[in-house]
């Protein structure tokens, strides 16, 4: 991690509006780590609507940080933000910075087909290609790299196998991605993503459309990730955020509320607004 | 308790009824006519088939002969029209749904293009006259295939763009978050994805085009003898039929029953084909 990456905010309460950047964290954090992703003072407009309002927060690497709040609250947005898959929509844009590895994301000049290659992404809803099983993880790989078949091959059974599908799908890979399982086909999504071996991983709302036993799968697999990724979760479910999380960033209308380890988020929260939601109060 | 108010009901009931009795009478009265033309077109129709039909060139009148040459002649022209008309129907298909969704220009080649679709096909052939015929001096299968082709794009441009929006958004995102360049976005995953709706669309095309008559009286003409020449007059179905039906010998005349049966089992078979294509489709999506 480079070292021109400071930014003025670190874990803890950020209040209600505009108040204090400068008071340090309420608790010591875990030993010092690799910050990632630094976001400052991001701005998000849809059209004319502001979704997100002076969001700051800084990003480690090497853990898994998920993003809750109510529908429509921005985390799913502030996600988008991060590879900047909101440039697929003119009438959408961003103000502020969001620093990865030293460098400012949001520049114009960015190559987004580069960036997004060293940033993976997972969708609500699974997304397989209309192609075979092997084709769907080669896909991202042949993008990028010029491998022998052979290679090629090791790659897809690794990004299989690390996405525990292995097992399922090793007699099949010639069969098309679409007759998989709602489960399997998430599975097939994440060793898509991580076979291109990218640095930080997006889960936008992995398991929404997942039965209990492939959520359960998919968390494990979170869980083996975060050695190797920087790793951003969307979640509506407070009992994932609080199981696979090292920090946790609650959201509520455009504003970051509370960022936090995940257990101090949960058991001692500083805001009211993120007591009454982690409660059940609201949302 | 409720009191019904049955006067109300009653009316409604009634009212059901008057409208149910006057839509059956509208799909009797459509069928009819259809089942007619049909049972019309297949009796005198099948009575024309014959190996003779598909062997023999068009005689002149009072002798023996069939629809070899004319069949030719249509399939020859109906793939210059396919083959020059789909590229371009598919590009601009693709221009429209995937670049140019929101933009004004977008909306407005769209709209152009659904006026193109609609427009009265003699005025095709007359433009396709005035551009190839009357510059080269000469009718031509090369002038009758390119006023098919440009029939051939808006429907192509119309099928290619519905099927390209029915494409999930959420698939060129998952294809672009891997670092896709959009043109390989467009090729390997959108176009997958929609293969089917868009050989549906080219196969409509085609049946579109294939009982095309006024665009090729002004292009092709008609050719009586064999030819393969697609720099000469070529002879056609459409034109065939229309001008044996219209003539006073029933040689000619039963000749324009067989060609014009012919020309629906092919249009039918085509339909069929895309039918299914498209049903193949919206099970995989």
């Amino acid at each position: 991690m480079p070292e021109l990456v400071r930014t003025p905010v670190m874990p803890g309460a950020v209040g209600d509006s505009q108040m204090t950047t400068e008071t340090p964290p309420p608790v010591a954090m875990a030993p010092a780590l690799g910050e990632k992703i630094a976001i400052r003072n991001l701005k998000f407009y849809y059209k004319k609507f502001l979704a997100l309002k002076d969001v700051s927060l800084t990003l480690h690497d090497k853990r898994v940080t998920a993003f809750i709040g109510p529908s429509g609250c921005g985390k799913s947005t502030l996600l988008r933000c991060l590879n900047r898959m909101y440039d697929l929509y003119p009438e959408q844009r961003a103000e502020g910075e969001i620093v990865v590895d030293g460098r400012n994301i949001l520049n114009p000049d960015v190559d987004l087909n580069l960036l997004r290659a060293k940033i993976g992404m997972v969708f609500q809803k699974p997304t397989p290609f209309p192609m075979s099983i092997f084709d769907n993880i080669a896909f991202g790989i042949k993008l990028y790299e010029n491998l022998p078949r052979s290679a090629l091959e090791d790659r897809v059974e690794q990004a299989l196998e690390r996405a525990a599908l292995w097992g399922e799908v090793k007699d099949k890979l010639q069969q098309s991605g679409l007759g998989l399982s709602g489960g399997q086909q998430q599975r097939l999504c994440i060793a898509r993503a991580i076979a291109v071996q990218p640095e930080i991983l997006l889960l936008d709302e992995p398991c929404s459309a997942l039965d209990p036993i492939s959520t359960q799968r998919v968390e494990e697999l979170i869980e083996e990730l975060k050695n190797d990724y920087c790793i951003v979760i969307v979640t509506h479910s407070m009992a994932q955020a609080a199981r696979s999380s090292d920090y946790t960033a609650f959201m509520y209308l455009g504003e970051l509320i509370e960022y936090n380890a995940t257990e101090i988020v949960f058991q001692n929260p500083t805001n009211k607004r993120t007591e009454d939601y982690i409660t059940g109060r609201f949302g | 308790m409720i009191v019904f108010d049955m006067g109300r009901y009653r009316g409604r009931r009634v009212r059901g009824r008057v409208i149910l009795s006057l839509s059956l009478v509208a799909t009797v009265i459509g069928l009819f006519f259809l089942a007619m033309i049909l049972g019309t077109l297949v009796f005198r129709g099948a009575a024309a088939w014959s190996w003779a039909l598909f062997a023999q060139d068009t005689p002149p009148p009072g002798s023996a002969g069939g629809l070899r040459n004319a069949i030719f002649g249509s399939l020859a022209m109906t793939a210059v029209g396919i083959v020059v008309g789909t590229p371009i129907g598919l590009f601009a298909g693709t221009y429209l749904a995937e670049y140019s969704r929101e933009s004004k220009l977008g909306q407005a080649v769209l709209f152009v293009n659904d006026i193109l679709l609609s427009a009265p096909s003699i005025i095709v052939g007359l433009f396709i006259y005035q551009l190839m015929v009357a510059n080269m001096h000469h009718f031509s299968g090369w002038a009758g295939g390119m006023a098919l082709a440009i029939l051939v794009v808006p429907v192509v441009v119309r099928t290619t763009v519905e099927m390209l929006k029915l494409v999930p958004n959420t698939l060129r995102e998952a294809a672009s978050a891997l670092g896709t360049p959009k043109w390989k976005i467009v090729t390997r995953v959108t176009y997958r994805a929609a293969l089917q709706g868009l050989l549906t669309g080219v196969l409509l095309a085609v049946a579109r085009i294939s009982g095309e008559t006024a665009p090729l009286l002004f292009t092709s003409l008609n050719n009586q003898f064999w030819s393969t020449d697609m720099n000469a007059p070529m002879a056609n179905l459409p034109v065939v039929i229309f001008q044996f039906a219209l003539s006073p010998y029933d040689d000619w005349r039963q000749l324009a029953w067989g060609g014009a049966l012919l020309i629906t089992v092919a249009i039918l078979c085509l339909n069929i084909a895309a039918r299914t294509l498209a049903h193949w489709s919206s099970l995989r999506s």
